[in-house]
């Protein structure tokens, strides 16, 4: 399959857009018509062809406009890209695992050849064609995670694990919703998780570092999260909110369907070989209300989920303010019709909805 | 005990302060500004002062000739934690194995000291800490990274961008600070009239 990539922004004039396909392969992260906290993890194995699972490292119609607005906001603050010294070897061994994935998941974008540590890295989509040593950081333009970040969707924390805890050491953060690596660098698992509000009182934080801890080579885990962004804005970070902020302030009946979009993060964790780090991929999907309403199913489920979400959920997500205005608009098109099952769209089978 | 003051349960990443105990060791290095130099006071014993180091910074106060009438076998006073900082890293230099460190008086005194002594190597099991006085933080606005001191109120606005910002209890040791975000982003100009942190 070749995939055409869009031509797009994530700032000023927003020309962010979802094809058809895209839109039915968006990661939908409500399995049922309601939400809480889990930890509601799964092994990363694959997933049904053309969806979002199907890979290791995903790439769609956005990566090279991602990547292009990835740049723009490294060049504004270079602290998003932060690697103490000791992670330099998780650093090669992130660049290897998705080198290795990506060329033999997506062969005719990307292309690795080794020869010992001579290695040859073609990344077609974004015109790259680079031989380097691998483990010789001279041989790179910039430090190894740095380097195969600036080409890979989504954000990456890349964790240290000692003292039976993991600590939030490394990382590429551009895409991130509302928290800030350099302000987080150097933190545990429970520090830098200590603002989201319930989910430390339900235990869910001990249970999923359990699990994360005992995750081993080869059998990576993946879960999703969410939040809620209006316009398509990728760089909703701390540092730039006092810029973003107001643009909540901007929906209106008329523009909600257009504006507002669910924010969905594929989190994926992988053990790392050389340094039994784990790195942890962060990848944000963006669909407007509009565009989720094509699918009968979610435009049915959207509209309760949001409907029922504790308020401290609707607080920490940031969208109290607008959730009367998203219900005004969701709500019509729920028609009270039961939902099936599961995640996907499954509208082949779904009743349509009577209106939208 | 006067000057002790009792934080309210807060969120993970926020530190928990201590009480000093006199402890065994071949040195004794004590950090401390303002009323942390009562805590000095309380724990020091003749043995712990044959051995100790005092670094302090009275900000205003008095204890610093009661401080030197301990008679320790090194004593520094200076007139900011900016001043001192050197001498701290020249003296965790010379730094042996056992030494006991003591921390008191301010969050941003003792968090700024912190990073210094374990950046040194000294393992936290060497450390102890003691809040004493001004509940005051030291805050990093998020937005430019500039450092404001001595923030007793929210909303404050920002030494540097001149932001207005709202005090979190989220807190990086590696800055040694609070975190401070703009709370007005959503809706400019509307700022609140400050109050205190813990009021």
């Amino acid at each position: 399959m070749t995939i055409q990539f869009n031509d797009e922004t994530f700032r000023d004039d927003y020309s962010f857009h979802n094809s058809d396909w895209a839109i039915k392969r968006f990661p939908f992260p409500f399995h049922e018509d309601s939400y809480m906290y889990s930890v509601n993890m799964e092994q990363h194995r694959g997933g049904p062809a053309g969806s979002v699972y199907e890979k290791r490292f995903d790439v769609d119609e956005h990566y090279v406009s991602e990547m292009r607005d990835r740049a723009l906001v490294l060049a504004d603050d270079p602290l998003r890209c932060q690697s103490l010294p000791h992670m330099t070897l998780a650093g090669w061994d992130l660049l290897e695992l998705i080198m290795v994935s990506k060329s033999e998941d997506y062969p005719d974008l990307f292309e690795l050849h080794r020869d010992g540590n001579k290695w040859r890295w073609i990344n077609k989509p974004l015109g790259i064609d680079d031989s380097f040593t691998f483990l010789d950081e001279t041989t790179l333009p910039y430090g190894p995670m740095e380097y195969i970040t600036r080409q890979s969707q989504g954000d990456f924390a890349v964790l240290d694990q000692r003292e039976d805890n993991l600590w939030m050491d490394a990382g590429m953060i551009t895409t991130q919703a509302d928290w800030s690596l350099d302000f987080d660098i150097g933190m545990n698992f429970f520090e830098w998780h200590a603002p989201v509000p319930m989910a430390h009182e339900m235990g869910i934080f001990k249970r999923a570092l359990k699990f994360l801890l005992n995750i081993q080579q080869g059998a990576p885990a993946r879960r999703l999260n969410w939040t809620m962004t209006v316009n398509p804005l990728l760089d909703t970070s701390p540092e730039n909110y006092h810029k973003w902020g107001v643009q909540k302030t901007t929906l209106t009946p008329d523009n909600i369907g257009a504006k507002q979009h669910l924010r969905v993060e594929l989190q994926t964790f992988y053990r790392l070989p050389r340094s039994n780090g784990l790195a942890f991929p962060i990848r944000c999907y963006l669909c407007s209300f509009q565009d989720l309403m094509t699918m009968p199913k979610w435009g049915r489920r959207l509209h309760r989920v949001v409907r029922d979400l504790p308020d401290e959920l609707a607080t920490y997500k940031g969208f109290i303010d607008n959730r009367p205005m998203m219900l005004d608009y969701l709500g019509q098109f729920d028609d009270g019709l039961p939902t099936s099952p599961g995640v996907f769209p499954n509208f082949e089978t779904e009743p349509p909805l009577k209106i939208g | 005990m006067m000057s002790k003051f009792a934080f309210p349960p807060s969120i993970k990443s926020r530190p928990v302060w201590g009480t000093f105990e006199a402890r065994q060791g071949p040195a004794h290095l004590f950090i401390a500004d303002a009323q942390g130099g009562e805590a000095i006071l309380d724990v020091a014993t003749p043995d712990l002062m044959a051995s100790g180091h005092i670094i302090y910074i009275p900000r205003g106060t008095d204890f610093a000739g009661k401080l030197r009438a301990l008679n320790p076998a090194q004593f520094y006073e200076g007139p900011s934690y900016a001043a001192a900082v050197s001498r701290i890293r020249r003296t965790l230099q010379d730094a042996k194995m056992g030494l006991q460190v003591y921390l008191a008086g301010t969050e941003g005194l003792m968090g700024q000291a912190m990073l210094e002594v374990t950046q040194a190597g000294i393992p936290h099991a060497a450390i102890q800490t003691e809040h004493r006085g001004s509940t005051a933080r030291r805050m990093q606005c998020v937005h430019c990274k500039g450092f404001t001191e001595d923030v007793e109120t929210y909303p404050f606005q920002c030494s540097h961008c001149g932001l207005n910002l709202f005090v979190r209890d989220h807190y990086s040791r590696r800055l040694a600070a609070y975190q401070a975000v703009c709370i007005d982003a959503e809706d400019p100009g509307n700022v609140p009239a400050p109050k205190g942190i813990y009021e």
